[in-house]
């Protein structure tokens, strides 16, 4: 028994002389060998491609390239991307913190099952998920005699892109706040209504300022995702020119027509705002620490 | 439901349980359970010949093996260079960091028909690294690796980065002042706390890649039985009309993919058992 105690004595001893030597860091060529692993590694697999979208794009020139973006077909896929996003960001938005609010504020049965729910459509493949819409509303669908009766269109127009975008980008903000406002506890809000607050109120004055960070988080993932939403859409659209074609299925068109200085024209418009997505989230999470 | 109504009215002051319980599961019903119920109702609407028939196609069966690989060859990847990058971008110092870590999201902000067509070009037998190889990247199985391995990485990256960052420092002093080589401080200390992070971003890449359309399509090449991925086939009989065989083949990959999940849970809860019981 005496004898391991003499022997962990000794340990400090020994290695306090050679603290140096101590094997906490790895040696300087590891180091580097790792860093220049990773950064050839993020050049060719997300530098390279970016750069070449913009090389390619203004391959033929300032001119060639604002042609193609002036296009009237590029500028009605531009609108309606946009009409898209304006409709499916908010709608998710309010789902999001109307979700959170039950999970967080309440405990009741089944909570963990709906948790997954919300998570499902992050398990779908964008295709079934488009898929799903053409079979409630397409013209063998569920819905499809009795709309096509009352001459209402969803599939291959605006409403299916719409559907589908929200199914693909339905956790988006509800799984952002979840968390945040889970850490955060009911305290605050407890205080609030008992000084006579009412739940809007509460929820204006008390919820929203701790949780504006992490919405806006949310905010940007789902708007990067509802604009750039390629296989879902594509399968509701009906790649109509001019009318349901957004900015992801014009690049396709374009780039299937071998235009491909017009498709990277268009996509080097969506690089960019993939840029300003980045730039902002960092911004964003760099504030959330903050706070 | 009313049974935990009336016990919450009991415990909380908070307002608006019934009228966020309410629109949580309206809209959760009408965007998300009704339309993926569709999947099910129409698969009961065919024979089970049919059915057997549609899904063990061998343009079909080709379709999974490919999809079900590729999305495997590329979570492995993902795992390996991801806890890399994650190890690179929190332990280490040196210029430009911070612009590789905004970098490592671009894949989640790009649109996936972009980088469909940049990759494709790039790779393309004339394209800008394509031209140093030999053999084909663009239109065989390796471009698609290429892509899914693109849309992946965040997904390890991210998971990784906040359990190394947390990681305590202690443990690893006590490995090194007991003699430990970095080296094996590294596999048998470090590595064993970031399993449950790597499987987590392995399953969250994988899964995505499983379902990927927009970046595959366009490097894939699309030809049947050699680069035709399972969503392709489905895109292809609902463009026939054919939306009872595009049902059954949604089936088998919803399917898959949540066997595979629930698999990588089990390993998980496996190895979480292990290491902290």
């Amino acid at each position: 028994m005496t004898k391991p105690l003499e022997v962990k004595q000794e340990v400090p001893v020994v290695t306090r002389t050679t603290s140096n030597s101590y094997s906490l860091k790895e040696s300087a060529t590891v180091k580097w060998s790792l860093i220049t692993i990773s950064f050839l590694y993020i050049s060719l697999f997300l530098i390279l491609p970016l750069i070449s979208i913009f090389v390619t794009a203004f391959e033929k020139g300032w001119e060639t390239y604002v042609a193609s973006i002036v296009h009237p077909d590029a500028l009605a896929a531009i609108k309606l991307t946009i009409t898209v996003a304006l409709i499916v960001v908010p709608l998710n938005a309010i789902f999001g913190i109307v979700a959170a609010w039950l999970i967080t504020k309440f405990s009741f049965k089944g909570k963990n099952l709906l948790i997954t729910l919300i998570d499902l459509p992050f398990a779908v493949s964008p295709v079934i998920a488009g898929l799903i819409f053409i079979l409630l509303f397409g013209a063998q669908g569920l819905f499809g005699e009795w709309l096509f009766e009352h001459d209402i269109k969803i599939v291959f127009a605006l409403p299916g892109i719409i559907l589908a975008t929200l199914f693909v980008t339905f956790p988006f903000i509800a799984r952002e706040l979840i968390p945040l406002m889970q850490t955060q506890g009911v305290t605050e809000e407890e205080a609030s209504i008992s000084l006579g607050a009412s739940g809007l109120k509460t929820f204006l004055y008390v919820t929203l300022p701790n949780i504006k960070w992490g919405l806006l988080y949310g905010l940007i993932l789902c708007n990067a995702r509802a604009i750039g939403e390629f296989g879902a859409v594509s399968v509701v659209s009906g790649h109509i020119r001019g009318l349901t074609n957004t900015m992801p299925l014009h690049i396709e068109i374009l780039y299937n027509e071998y235009q491909f200085t017009a498709a990277f024209a268009v996509a080097s418009i969506m690089s960019v705002l993939a840029i300003i997505t980045i730039i902002i989230k960092n911004i964003v999470s760099w504030k959330a620490k903050d706070v | 439901m009313e049974l935990s109504l009336k016990r919450r009215k009991k415990t909380t002051i908070i307002p608006g349980f019934s009228l966020t319980f309410g629109y949580t599961m309206l809209y959760l019903s009408m965007i998300v359970l009704l339309p993926l119920s569709m999947i099910i109702v129409n698969t009961l609407s065919m024979s089970w010949s049919e059915f057997y028939e549609t899904i063990t196609h061998p343009r079909a069966v080709a379709s999974y093996k490919l999809s079900f690989g590729t999305a495997f060859v590329a979570g492995l990847i993902n795992v390996f260079f991801g806890t890399m990058i994650a190890w690179v971008l929190i332990r280490y110092e040196f210029p430009g960091r911070k612009i590789i870590d905004g970098l490592v999201d671009l894949p989640f902000a790009l649109p996936t028909a972009v980088a469909g067509i940049a990759l494709t070009t790039l790779y393309a037998p004339n394209g800008w690294i394509g031209q140093f190889f030999d053999f084909k990247i663009s239109y065989t199985p390796l471009g698609i690796i290429i892509a899914l391995t693109f849309i992946g990485l965040p997904f390890v990256v991210r998971t990784v980065q906040p359990v190394l960052q947390n990681l305590s420092k202690e443990v690893e002093e006590a490995s090194a002042s007991l003699g430990a080589t970095r080296f094996q401080t590294f596999v048998k200390i470090i590595l064993p706390e970031l399993y449950p992070a790597m499987i987590t971003g392995f399953s969250l890449a994988f899964s995505r890649a499983l379902g990927e359309y927009g970046s595959v399509v366009f490097i894939a090449g699309n030809m049947p039985m050699k680069t035709e991925i399972t969503p392709l086939i489905i895109m292809t009989k609902l463009e026939q009309y054919d939306y009872v065989g595009a049902t059954a083949i949604a089936i088998v990959m919803l399917s898959g993919s949540f066997i595979i999940l629930l698999f990588i849970n089990f390993i998980q809860w496996r190895m979480n058992r292990k290491f902290y019981h």
